[in-house]
């Protein structure tokens, strides 16, 4: 029992700030708070007004949505590249049913959203059955959307784009500006935040997806559903992509079958940017939330600046590279840190 | 004499035409350390595999309690109280000693449909567990085990083997990657669970440290039982000599001597 309570007394005498810098997303605060002063210096007041806050917001609500379950995807120690195939699938899948064939529009979200989670599913399936990376399996599933997208796309309507007119109820919900400038997409994103930090930190999912990127084969020895667990989280991240492509038709009102693949180095430098280990097992939904953000803010502030907008490439290359070096030493710090000194 | 906990009869394994496993049949009582000796490629490994159910023998009989048992699965070994702590013991580095310690079966709260998992009572079960075996630098849950050193992520998981109601603890080469201290440390756990009454399977090929806490010794030679001895049957020479495969030890000193004697003959008369 004393040496119990000595325990705790210990852990609570240690400096609050100590304990605070050891967390993961330590490293991508500290990036996102240094790009956010750069440009306001660099950009002046324009940068922190509201129309400057919501160029960036509105960027990082849509890769937001997609970075959440990659994140979770990377920490578990896989990764999905078929996202960027999966976007534009989704709003064409949309666009072509509800848009070009008249037919219901909850009809062509539940069919966007069905296709979304059935790649993910075939994704998992075979990242399991085939004990390929999934980084292959992914690609090669790109390809595939890609294909049947563009194929399904001319066959059935002869064209490569499709529009659809949204209405009230979807406009006000997945396309609207809030504020003539806010993107209503920013309100889904927190959404999903909330969700992703419940599954990841709070629920004892999360312990099983830290336990799944930390050792495969002990994780399924401890009893974790380690099969189930993945297929789920390859379903997690390409049913966001869908989502995000259900909500660029409503926004733009049209959908064409390129685009999108944007969205797979964007999201997967978010994540790494925001702490995430890229083998696996390290991260937090909060560092994923930050390095969104940063992305989005060097992405749009460049343009609220006086540099070459081509410069914005290389500040976002040079602070990937920096963020890994960082979060490297933020994770020794972790790693190394006691509560005495070892004698 | 008492039902051993875990006997094997007669048990034979093979992946395809090959032998790994010839005829093995051994017993460990509770309370009792048995020693499991062998060279690299003897058998340990397959050994070990097979009663934490990984494999499934090709042939003979695995008895828990004197009741004939077949694992389908490692959790089907593990559900019966066979755990199994690896050479590096923690193997989630980047989790926290309160996170690891409940992997697969974390404490939760329910609140509603939702369910948290308990930080706190996970912290400070994994903390207690691992001080009652004399590990009390392990004071905060929160750290993370790829910071502690190798005999404590053996204690721990030593320690979390023992919380979850282990009967057989199955150690695979736990001193093999630690120094003379740490050796140590994980030797005395050792026989902390051995007093605690848990049948012990410790796989070594340090002959010392089998001797200091072994009762009992099995000696594995390509994948067969080449001797099984009692505490103080046979010396360290003789359990070496043993394990290398009969009498050949003894012959590759003498030849390791004369090659140091020669060498520094040729030092001496370079100078």
């Amino acid at each position: 029992m004393t040496s119990q309570s000595s325990a705790t007394e210990s852990s609570r005498s240690l400096p609050a700030l100590g304990r605070m810098i050891r967390r993961p997303e330590m490293g991508s605060f500290v990036g996102m708070l240094a790009v956010f002063l750069f440009f306001w210096v660099a950009a002046g007041g324009l940068f922190v007004s509201s129309a400057g806050f919501s160029s960036w917001l509105n960027i990082a609500a849509e890769i937001g949505i997609v970075a959440l379950p990659i994140g979770l995807l990377m920490i578990a120690g896989e990764l999905d590249l078929s996202i960027g195939a999966i976007i534009p699938a989704s709003s064409l899948t949309l666009a072509t049913i509800s848009g070009y064939f008249g037919m219901p529009e909850a009809v062509g979200i539940l069919a966007a959203l069905g296709m979304g989670l059935l790649v993910g599913f075939i994704n998992g399936w075979l990242v399991l059955r085939t004990g390929l990376p999934s980084l292959i399996v992914t690609i090669g599933m790109m390809f595939v959307v890609m294909g049947l997208t563009l194929g399904f796309s001319v066959m059935l309507t002869g064209s490569t784009s499709a529009t659809i007119e949204p209405s009230e109820l979807s406009q006000m919900l997945l396309g609207q500006f809030v504020g003539g400038m806010f993107q209503v997409t920013i309100f889904w994103w927190l959404g999903a935040i909330v969700v992703f930090f419940y599954i990841l930190h709070v629920s004892r999912i999360g312990n099983w997806i830290f336990a799944l990127g930390g050792d495969r084969i002990a994780a399924r020895n401890a009893g974790i559903p380690t099969e189930k667990l993945t297929i789920s989280l390859f379903m997690m991240s390409s049913f966001a992509a869908a989502f995000v492509g259900i909500s660029q038709a409503m926004v733009y009102q049209s959908a064409q079958v390129a685009g999108g693949q944007a969205f797979i180095f964007n999201s997967i430098m978010c994540v790494v940017i925001g702490g995430v280990l890229l083998t696996g097992g390290f991260g937090s939904v909060v560092g994923v939330v930050f390095g969104t953000i940063t992305f989005a803010m060097v992405n749009q502030g460049i343009y609220f600046t006086d540099f070459d907008p081509n410069l914005g490439s290389i500040i976002i290359g040079a602070l990937l590279l920096l963020a890994v070096i960082m979060n490297d030493s933020f994770r020794k710090m972790a790693l190394n840190y006691t509560t005495k000194k070892n004698s | 004499m008492t039902t051993p906990v875990l006997e094997l009869r007669n048990v034979n394994k093979s992946f395809g035409p090959i032998d790994v496993l010839h005829d093995i049949s051994l017993k460990v009582h509770a309370g009792e350390v048995l020693c499991l000796l062998g060279d690299n490629g003897a058998g340990k490994s397959t050994l070990i595999k097979t009663l934490a159910g990984v494999h499934k023998q090709t042939s003979g009989q695995i008895l828990m309690d004197g009741e004939e048992l077949m694992f389908e699965r490692p959790k089907d070994a593990a559900d019966r109280g066979i755990s199994t702590v690896h050479q590096f013991g923690g193997t989630f580095p980047l989790m926290s000693i309160g996170r690891s310690f409940f992997v697969g079966v974390e404490p939760v709260i329910k609140w509603g449909p939702f369910s948290f998992f308990d930080r706190k009572t996970a912290n400070e079960t994994a903390v207690k567990a691992v001080r009652e075996f004399g590990i009390t630098r392990i004071d905060d849950g929160d750290r993370l085990i790829g910071g502690l050193s190798g005999g404590e992520r053996q204690a721990l998981a030593i320690a979390r083997a023992v919380h979850f109601g282990a009967r057989v603890l199955i150690l695979d080469e736990p001193t093999a990657a630690l120094g003379v201290k740490e050796a140590a440390h994980v030797l005395r756990i050792v026989f902390e669970a051995r007093k605690r009454g848990l049948a012990i399977i410790f796989i070594t090929h340090q002959v010392m440290h089998a001797m200091t806490v072994g009762d009992h010794f099995a000696v594995l030679i390509r994948g067969a039982l080449a001797a099984d001895f009692r505490k103080g049957e046979k010396t360290r020479e003789e359990i070496t000599d043993l394990m290398a495969g009969g009498e050949a030890m003894a012959e590759l000193e003498s030849e390791i001597e004369s090659y140091a004697q020669s060498d520094s003959e040729t030092s001496s008369a370079a100078q």
